[in-house]
């Protein structure tokens, strides 16, 4: 599967690893909801080190489609909020 | 409540498929993506230049602020030795609020460095899909039905569509900061600016006063005055060395510091 960082582009990712990305992107959503600063940067933290860590870049002249996006690394939990509530992050 | 993930991947492919939807086929995308192209290229470049210079203003601010505390600890030192342990009181509370505002600007600093790095990033990775985009369109319709063809450029264009999407969030995202970043540099150099105690027999009393006493640190600055206190021996008899009425300019902080080193 190709995943996508926003601001770092794509990384190729191998189909069994969706269950362990499912799990913190769990973690990610449950932090936000409660409005835990602390379990929110540490679990995104984990989820997109594991990208990095676990993926291989797609080069650069690569033309896929990406089968998830992350917003980007440093996204605040303002920020996520917003996502969730709006167009927040992703502005039309 | 959904993943974040799957949040945002609904999110970014709305985005990235209204990217290059004005051409409907790949010659026209091609054209149009140049077109794009040349567009992000120079929105990108504004953005690394008005990145670079909220960078600088920070790091002229950083010297101003620096500046500002040397000046408020010689005149604590002055209102003290004058017995004036209230004047001393609000130069080390006004000391100890720049000091914290320092702190904030050296993370600011590093994280326009990082934008600045990603911009430029993004831009290389853009142009190489662009191109790839054009020797892939050529490729295709050598090799495939016109049919096949459709298809698999579909994909390489739904590709070049999200490279887009993704480099134009980033000059959106940087915009933001670098503007976050001028509204709080101004309101730092507000406070610098109002907050030099200009002449020591005036009690102090503004709006900015009362702010600052409330944001202060109490604990750091009665331990910097008991410090004080005991480095001039409690400061009783020392009110002679400071003639009233005298303004801070005319008595710089360096000459009320002990004048034991050679000046350069």
């Amino acid at each position: 599967m190709i995943v996508r960082i926003l601001g770092r582009g794509q990384f190729q990712l191998d189909d069994a690893l969706l269950g362990r990305l499912n799990e913190l992107d769990n973690a990610v959503a449950a932090a936000v909801a409660s409005g835990d600063a602390a379990g929110f940067s540490r679990a995104f933290g984990e989820l997109i080190g594991m990208v990095e860590s676990e993926g291989k870049p797609v080069p650069d002249d690569e033309l896929v489609t990406s089968d998830h996006v992350l917003p980007h690394a440093d996204t605040t939990l303002e920020e996520a909020r917003e996502a969730f509530a709006g167009e927040g992050a992703i502005p039309g | 409540m959904a993943g974040l993930m799957s949040r945002f991947t609904t999110l970014f492919k709305v985005k990235a498929n209204k990217a290059l939807d004005r051409a409907e086929d790949p010659g026209e995308t091609l054209d149009y993506s140049y077109q794009k192209q040349l567009e992000m290229l120079q929105k990108v470049k504004r953005g690394v230049a008005d990145v670079v210079t909220s960078k600088k203003r920070l790091q002229l601010q950083t010297a101003k602020l620096e500046e500002s505390i040397v000046k408020l600890d010689g005149q604590a030192r002055q209102a003290l030795a004058a017995n004036r342990e209230d004047l001393a009181r609000t130069a080390l509370e006004r000391k100890t609020l720049i000091q914290g505002q320092l702190q904030g600007l050296d993370s600011q600093i590093a994280q326009l460095e990082q934008q600045q790095q990603t911009l430029i990033d993004q831009e290389r990775r853009l142009s190489a899909k662009v191109e790839s985009f054009r020797t892939h369109k050529e490729v295709v319709k050598a090799q495939y039905s016109a049919a096949e063809a459709q298809v698999r450029i579909g994909e390489a264009t739904t590709g070049l569509g999200e490279e887009m999407s993704d480099v134009g969030l980033a000059l959106t995202r940087a915009q933001d900061k670098t503007e976050q970043m001028q509204a709080r540099a101004a309101a730092v150099n507000e406070l610098v600016d109002t907050g030099a105690i200009d002449d020591l027999t005036q009690p102090a009393g503004s709006d900015l006063d009362q702010q600052i006493a409330a944001l202060t640190a109490g604990n750091q600055v009665d331990a910097e005055l008991a410090k004080m206190k005991a480095e001039l021996g409690t400061g009783g008899g020392a009110a002679g060395e400071l003639a009233t009425g005298t303004p801070a300019e005319s008595a710089p902080a360096a000459e009320a510091a002990p004048a034991e080193e050679p000046k350069p």
